[in-house]
């Protein structure tokens, strides 16, 4: 396959799907590119594409391998590519409410700790910086946001929690994820949210989506927990700017 | 009430499946559907359904259901000697053909034979509302299907049509060979993570398929698969089929309720062709591998549905003589297999 050193490389996965791959590691721009690509492909509907599951470096194209050729895709793909328009994309900012309490979040006195300042200071440092969603994965609805400061940087834990209640939010390395529902998981613990983040009966299912924009606000206890009866019962919804960037 | 199957025992793992839930993937929900696509058409086919209507998939121990309808024509399709027993001890009802219940009547699905799975169809369909467009269960989320799980006893599944079905049963002369031979896969995505000559390991070894087998993936027992540079990768998306290989070197298949996205190297994917195969196999089964081109499968795949389709329309009525294919159920089948050789 030819392709130029800015071209992304595309690669069979079996017979039914199709993997774009504009790099090899969590990079902002890398998946600027790998949003724009995909809703490019959805734009494009192209015939025999089921869909097309973007992550942080690559885009997965399905397809029906009974009605399209893997080369007659890889070269759709990459025409797609070429012109997919990434700079004029508009990302959306999602306000996210966030506690930080010791029973919410059982792993930040050990994340403060290890970086030297505390408890606060490490809630006031996750909450500082606006989240970018690479990607929906692991469970449904799960976001894997980025980039975590420095200072807050850590491997997962060494044995993983069995259970790892709905809404808790989790960092490990680089990045910073919210669990939509209680599964095992390995991330440090650090605070919760109050919104459901995953719901069948609404179009999308998912709150937030890949490209997205997240703004940490960190609220107190008696606010998080009348926030949390309002967002679960419906009474109460995400504050999200649909604004130009 | 409205026509329903009454679950009196649920099997060991029964669900309801169709072809799979797309579109959903990049909120992180799996595809799902039915591990072995090949049986759930031919199930759907004998009962007169689409081919890609929702069907109980059992797995290994069958359920016992109860006819609560003014009759109910079933088909079960099943490789080796799985049956229907009916429970009033008189009738065995053998897979590959459909059978008309009547209401009252109780059927266990004995399983002795080979193939993890089996599909049990219902003319007509299953009442129950889709889930972003699909009625496959996808048990570990609890979506889909009936009420996101497993079928247990005393549960009551609506059915679309209330009575029996009419024309005469049907049934497959020649029901399909359950197949042989190692699986083909196309190398990669990620074969550069691994050292040189790890596909030819994997190609010219057996594997055994260890105790840790189900829906999602089976973990393969054998030689070692080497990374190069570490098994981490940074996650991409999985298809179906896919073999990625974690920590411990060991093989890891990855089937229909497999995540959306992956963190490890996968050295190569089963092609669709052989995926129905791969859905069969059991904890303790020799499986084997091929590496081929996407070319070739792809070739692989339009044959294999040509050959369904073809194998779909020998079907007689089960007593006996011919009858009008069109008339029965042909239309979709037909011209399922005239889009797939189109793109040829």
């Amino acid at each position: 396959m030819i392709h130029t050193p800015d071209a992304p490389k595309i690669l069979p996965q079996g017979d039914a799907a199709l993997v774009v791959e504009f790099g090899d590691a969590i990079d902002r721009a890398v998946s600027e590119r790998v949003t724009a690509l995909a809703t490019a492909v959805a734009a494009a509907r192209i015939p025999g594409v089921r869909e097309a599951v973007p992550t942080f470096r690559s885009l997965l194209i399905h397809y029906d391998p009974l009605a399209l050729d893997f080369d007659d895709l890889a070269a759709r793909a990459r025409a797609l590519a070429a012109t997919a328009n990434v700079a004029r994309r508009q990302a959306r900012l999602v306000h996210m409410p966030v506690c930080y309490d010791e029973d919410l979040g059982p792993d930040l006195a050990d994340v403060a700790a290890h970086a030297a300042m505390s408890r606060g200071d490490a809630a006031r440092l996750h909450a500082s910086v606006d989240y970018h969603v690479y990607m929906l994965g692991f469970a449904p609805g799960l976001p894997y946001l980025g980039d975590l400061p420095e200072a807050l940087r850590l491997p997962r834990l060494a044995t993983p929690r069995v259970r790892v209640p709905a809404r808790s939010v989790g960092i490990a390395s680089a990045l910073s994820v919210i669990y939509p529902l209680e599964i095992p998981g390995g991330w440090r613990l650090i605070g919760a949210v109050p919104a459901d983040l995953f719901d069948l009966a609404r179009t999308p299912p998912a709150r937030l989506l890949p490209g997205d924009r997240v703004r940490f606000h960190s609220v107190e206890r008696a606010a998080f927990d009348e926030l949390r009866a309002a967002f679960a019962a419906g009474q109460r919804g995400l504050e999200i700017e649909e604004a130009a960037s | 009430m409205s026509a329903a199957l009454i679950v009196r025992q649920g099997g060991m793992h029964t669900t309801l499946q169709d072809r799979g839930r797309f579109g959903a993937q990049g909120f992180g929900v799996p595809v799902s559907g039915a591990l072995d696509g090949e049986m759930l058409w031919l199930a759907n086919a004998l009962v007169g359904n689409r081919p890609d209507e929702a069907a109980l998939e059992i797995i290994q121990v069958g359920p016992v259901l109860e006819i609560a309808a003014d009759g109910a024509r079933v088909a079960l399709a099943a490789h080796g000697g799985t049956w229907l027993a009916g429970m009033d001890g008189k009738r065995a009802l053998p897979s590959w053909r459909s059978v008309t219940l009547r209401r009252g009547e109780s059927v266990r699905v004995v399983s002795t034979g080979q193939g993890a799975c089996a599909y049990l169809a219902v003319a007509g369909g299953f009442a129950v509302a889709p889930v972003m467009g699909s009625l496959s269960t996808y048990a570990r989320g609890r979506i889909g299907g009936f009420e996101g799980r497993c079928l247990a006893a005393g549960d009551r599944l609506p059915l679309r049509r209330a009575g029996a079905s009419e024309g005469p049963d049907l049934r497959l002369p020649s029901p399909p060979e359950p197949g042989a031979g190692p699986l083909r896969l196309v190398p990669g995505p990620q074969l550069d993570r691994f050292v040189d000559g790890a596909l030819d390991v994997l190609c010219n070894s057996v594997y055994v398929v260890g105790r840790a087998a189900d829906r999602m993936g089976l973990r393969l027992e054998g030689p070692e698969i080497a990374h190069r540079a570490g098994h981490d990768i940074v996650s991409d998306g999985i298809a179906t089929g896919a073999i990625q290989v974690p920590g411990d070197r060991r093989p890891v298949l990855l089937l229909a309720d497999r995540q959306t996205t992956g963190g490890y190297p996968k050295i190569g994917a089963v092609c669709t062709a052989d995926l129905p195969r791969a859905g069969r196999l059991r904890p303790g089964d020799e499986v084997r591998f091929s590496a081929v081109t996407v070319e070739e499968v792809q070739m692989l795949a339009r044959r294999r549905h040509a050959e369904l389709a073809a194998l779909a329309a020998t079907m007689v009525p089960a007593d006996g003589g011919a009858f009008d294919l069109d008339a029965l159920y042909g239309a979709n089948l037909v011209s399922g297999a005239v889009a797939g050789g189109d793109n040829d």
